[in-house]
Parts: structure tokens; C-alpha cells; sequence
């Protein structure tokens, strides 16, 4: 049932971003050209499947391919808190480098902590993630050097434990973030810089749930990401990702990393990152290391 | 014998012009101007430095013209394409902008490239060479992304409509 209106709900999104790909195709008629980005101009995949840094979204677009053509790629990522272990996996499409379309499965277990919760040992928390972001403006390599690429995106996220995260003090078990990116790669410093604002009401991006007894409703929040090009296949950065706090049993603080990202091959990129993600689901100081491995075309 | 003498006086009496030059195809005359280049040149001694002078700047331009005229991808693109102005007309561009003592006579670049048919990827591909030309004569990767930002936004120059 659930499944069936997650289903309508891709369906419904993947045909609107299609008649939204066409309007934006330039020349519909001429041939489809695969591949043909820089080496990581494409990004890495965030925790929530949309392309950019690893916390937060950027104004690229997932694949390999320029505005004449069609990409796709997969990712996994694991993250190995303190007190809890992350995986997520999922794929894109990347449109003419200019619509996003992607799928993302999250897992999170609560290992020892689950038990301590009440939940039982290993108990995990799971959220799909269906993502569509639309490039609309500038470039983040070329053009005028102080434009850059801009785009908006949505993330309708669906949480698969309703009633556990309800008793949490959640007030819903799906939610729609809204986000407005803006990336640019000041060449002449060698520089990449993102800011990203979102709209949400996603407790810990959704794995605990949608608003909350401390705060219901959407929030505006801010997040950044810096990085410092040292080749062709290298960049090292920090992000930001400031969060809401809804939750009055669960503090939720702002999230931090250190990023260094690796073209392996054209099809390949690996990226590591330490990553300060506070207090998660009542335990403080959730620190530990992040992996990230992408496959595009 | 003779007219050869004559022709090498005349040669010597009238300076080529930059759309007639000896050992290279003629083209459509054009007015000459730096701004042909497409991007001011970088104030200093530091790029050319960078790049090795005028010595480094040639052996750049020459390995990326190869790269280009023998590249699976765009070098379709060029063939029936004078190479020899090419790799002058790159030289003294990438010369004036960078600093290093040297006035460019070439075409500006939307004239350069008109039909051509370069889109985004060959464009990205011909970005991957110059980088691999650069790489080669060991320029700093921060100067080379430095020298790059001011061919970056040429780009809607080059590209078919």
C-alpha cells in the first residue's frame, strides 16, 4: 500500500521533470551525446541521494552527461558513528546536465543504543528518498566567473517507522524538503563554494521523523559546503548543515565534515570524510568517519 | 631562380599579414586587435613565470595542438583545419594572456570557431588536453586552473548555438 503510493508519487514526479526536460532541451531533435563532464564536476551523492557535497546538495547534476545527453549513477555510502552505524544506496538520472532525478534507501541502526532506547538491540531505522532537482541558471565551471550555477530541488522522504518515531514525538512519518543551491569553482583560487537553504521539517533528514512537540513546522535552514581543488582528481573541503530541533526527547545539533574526494577514473569517485553529526537520538558526540563510493556514466 | 629572388625580396618588403601567413592556409581578412583574444591578459611577471615563458608557452601550445589533431574525440573536429595556424594563433594567445611578451593577430573566437559543431563535451575535451599539455611541462595545477579561469567563460564563444 505504502509502497504503491510511493510508486504514483515517482511516477507522478519522474513525468513532470520529463516534460520539464524537454522544454529545457535545447535541441530535442539533434543526437544524444553520452558522457563528457569534467572529472568531479558531477559531485559526490549526499546522504539523501541528491548530488553535491556529502551533507548537502549542489547545483550539479548526477551522470556524466553535458547538456546533450543522459547519465545515470549509483552510489553506497556508510557512515560508522560512536553509537550507531549508516548505510544508504541509490541511483540517479542526470537529464541534458540539467534535471536530477534520484532514488535513495537510508539505514540506520541503533546498535547497542536501541536497547537502551527501548526499541530492542540493532533495531534501525529506515527512509526511501525520492529526489528531483532542477538546474536553472549559470554554470559552475564556465561562464561569467561570479555566476553560478544555480538550482532548486525537492526530497519527499518517507520514513518506514511510523509509529516508532510517532512515540518519539514526531508528528508525521513522511515529509517534502525544499531547496534552493547556488555552486560556482572560482578557478582562480582553485575554490568551489556552495550554499545551499532549505526548507524542512525532517528530524535527523527524516530517520526520526517529520516535526515535533518543540517545533511542528517547516524551518529554514542554511548549508555550505568549501572545497580546495589540488588536481584534476582530487578535492579536500568542509561542509556545514545547520538542522532543525524539533524533537523535546532528542536534541539535534548541526552537522560538520572534513571531505577529501577522489576521481578514481572517469566512472569513479571515492570520497572519505570525518564527520561531526552532535547529539543523535539522545547520545552525544556522534563523530566518526564517512565513505563514499559513486559510479557514473 | 630569379622570380624565386623576387618573391623572397617581396616576401621581405611586405610584411605577412596575419591572415596570409607563409606555411599557412589563407583566410577571410579580419581587423586585428589583442581584444581578438577573447580575455585581458594577467598583469605581472607571475603566469609567465608559471608557465616557463615564451619557450614553455610554445611547447604547451605544440603538444596541445598534437593532442587535439590526434584526439578520438574532437580531432574530427579539426581535420581540414590548418594545424600550423592553429598552433601559432594558440601560441601567441595563450602568450598575450598570460603576460609573456607577445601580441595576438589571430581571430577573435567567435569568428574562430563558427561551424565548427564544438558542444559542451568537446569543449570539457579539449579543456582535459590542454590540461594534459600543461601537466606535461609540470605548470602548477593552482596556476593552471589560475590561466583556465580566463578561457572558462569563452565557452558560449565556442559552442554551437
Amino acid at each position: 500500500m505504502i509502497t504503491q503510493t510511493i510508486f504514483k508519487k515517482a511516477v507522478k514526479l519522474a513525468s513532470a521533470t520529463l516534460i520539464a526536460a524537454a522544454a529545457f532541451s535545447p535541441l530535442s531533435a539533434k543526437e544524444i551525446r553520452g558522457g563528457g563532464k569534467l572529472l568531479l564536476t558531477n559531485g559526490i551523492t549526499s546522504l539523501e541521494g541528491s548530488s553535491g557535497g556529502g551533507l548537502t546538495p549542489w547545483a550539479v547534476i548526477a551522470g556524466n552527461e553535458t547538456r546533450d545527453g543522459i547519465g545515470i549513477s549509483a552510489h553506497g555510502t556508510i557512515v560508522e558513528l560512536k553509537n550507531y552505524d549508516y548505510q544508504s544506496g541509490g541511483v540517479s538520472l542526470g537529464l541534458f546536465d540539467t534535471v536530477e532525478l534520484s532514488y535513495a534507501k537510508q539505514n540506520f541502526n541503533t546498535n547497542e543504543i536501541g536497547a537502551l532506547l527501548g526499541l530492542g538491540a540493532e533495531y534501525a531505522f529506515d527512509q526511501d528518498v525520492l529526489g528531483a532537482k532542477v538546474k536553472l541558471a549559470g554554470d559552475a565551471v564556465y561562464g561569467d566567473p561570479m555566476m553560478p550555477a544555480i538550482a532548486v530541488g525537492a526530497q519527499y522522504k518517507k520514513n518506514r517507522n511510523g509509529a516508532v518515531v510517532r512515540l518519539l514525538g514526531a508528528r508525521h512519518d513522511e515529509g517534502v524538503d525544499f531547496y534552493a543551491s547556488a555552486t560556482k569553482l572560482f578557478l582562480s583560487h582553485s575554490i568551489l563554494a556552495n550554499a545551499t537553504a532549505r526548507l524542512t521539517k525532517a528530524n535527523q533528514l527524516g530517520l526520526l521523523g517529520f516535526g515535533g512537540d518543540k517545533h511542528g513546522g517547516y524551518s529554514l535552514q542554511f548549508e555550505g559546503s568549501l572545497a580546495w581543488q589540488l588536481s584534476r582528481r582530487l578535492a579536500v573541503g568542509g561542509e556545514y548543515r545547520a538542522k532543525p530541533d524539533n524533537l523535546g526527547v532528542a536534541r539535534e545539533d548541526d552537522w560538520y565534515d572534513a571531505f577529501a574526494a577522489y576521481a578514481v577514473t572517469r566512472n569513479v569517485t571515492a570520497t572519505v570524510a570525518y564527520a561531526d553529526l552532535g547529539s543523535i537520538a539522545t547520545v552525544k558526540n556522534q563523530r566518526g568517519l564517512f565513505l563514499s563510493l559513486q559510479a557514473s556514466f | 631562380m630569379t622570380s624565386a629572388f623576387i618573391a623572397l625580396l617581396l616576401a621581405q618588403a611586405t610584411p605577412a599579414l596575419p591572415h596570409q601567413m607563409p606555411g599557412e592556409d589563407a583566410v577571410d581578412p579580419y581587423t586585428v586587435s589583442d581584444a581578438n583574444a577573447g580575455a585581458a591578459p594577467f598583469t605581472g611577471s607571475g603566469m609567465a613565470e608559471a608557465f616557463h615563458g615564451q619557450d614553455g608557452i610554445r611547447r604547451i601550445t605544440a603538444r596541445f595542438a598534437d593532442l587535439i589533431y590526434a584526439d578520438p574525440v574532437i580531432g574530427e573536429i579539426f581535420m581540414g583545419h590548418d594545424k600550423v595556424r592553429l598552433s601559432r594563433t594558440l601560441f601567441e594567445q595563450f602568450c598575450y594572456i598570460l603576460n609573456a611578451g607577445c601580441t595576438y593577430t589571430g581571430r577573435d573566437m567567435v569568428s574562430a570557431h563558427k561551424d565548427l559543431g564544438v558542444q559542451h563535451a568537446d569543449m570539457n575535451r579539449l579543456v582535459e588536453l590542454l590540461q594534459q599539455a600543461m601537466r606535461e611541462e609540470k605548470v602548477a595545477f593552482q596556476a593552471q586552473n589560475r590561466f583556465l579561469s580566463k578561457l572558462a567563460p569563452m565557452r558560449k564563444d565556442v559552442v554551437e548555438r
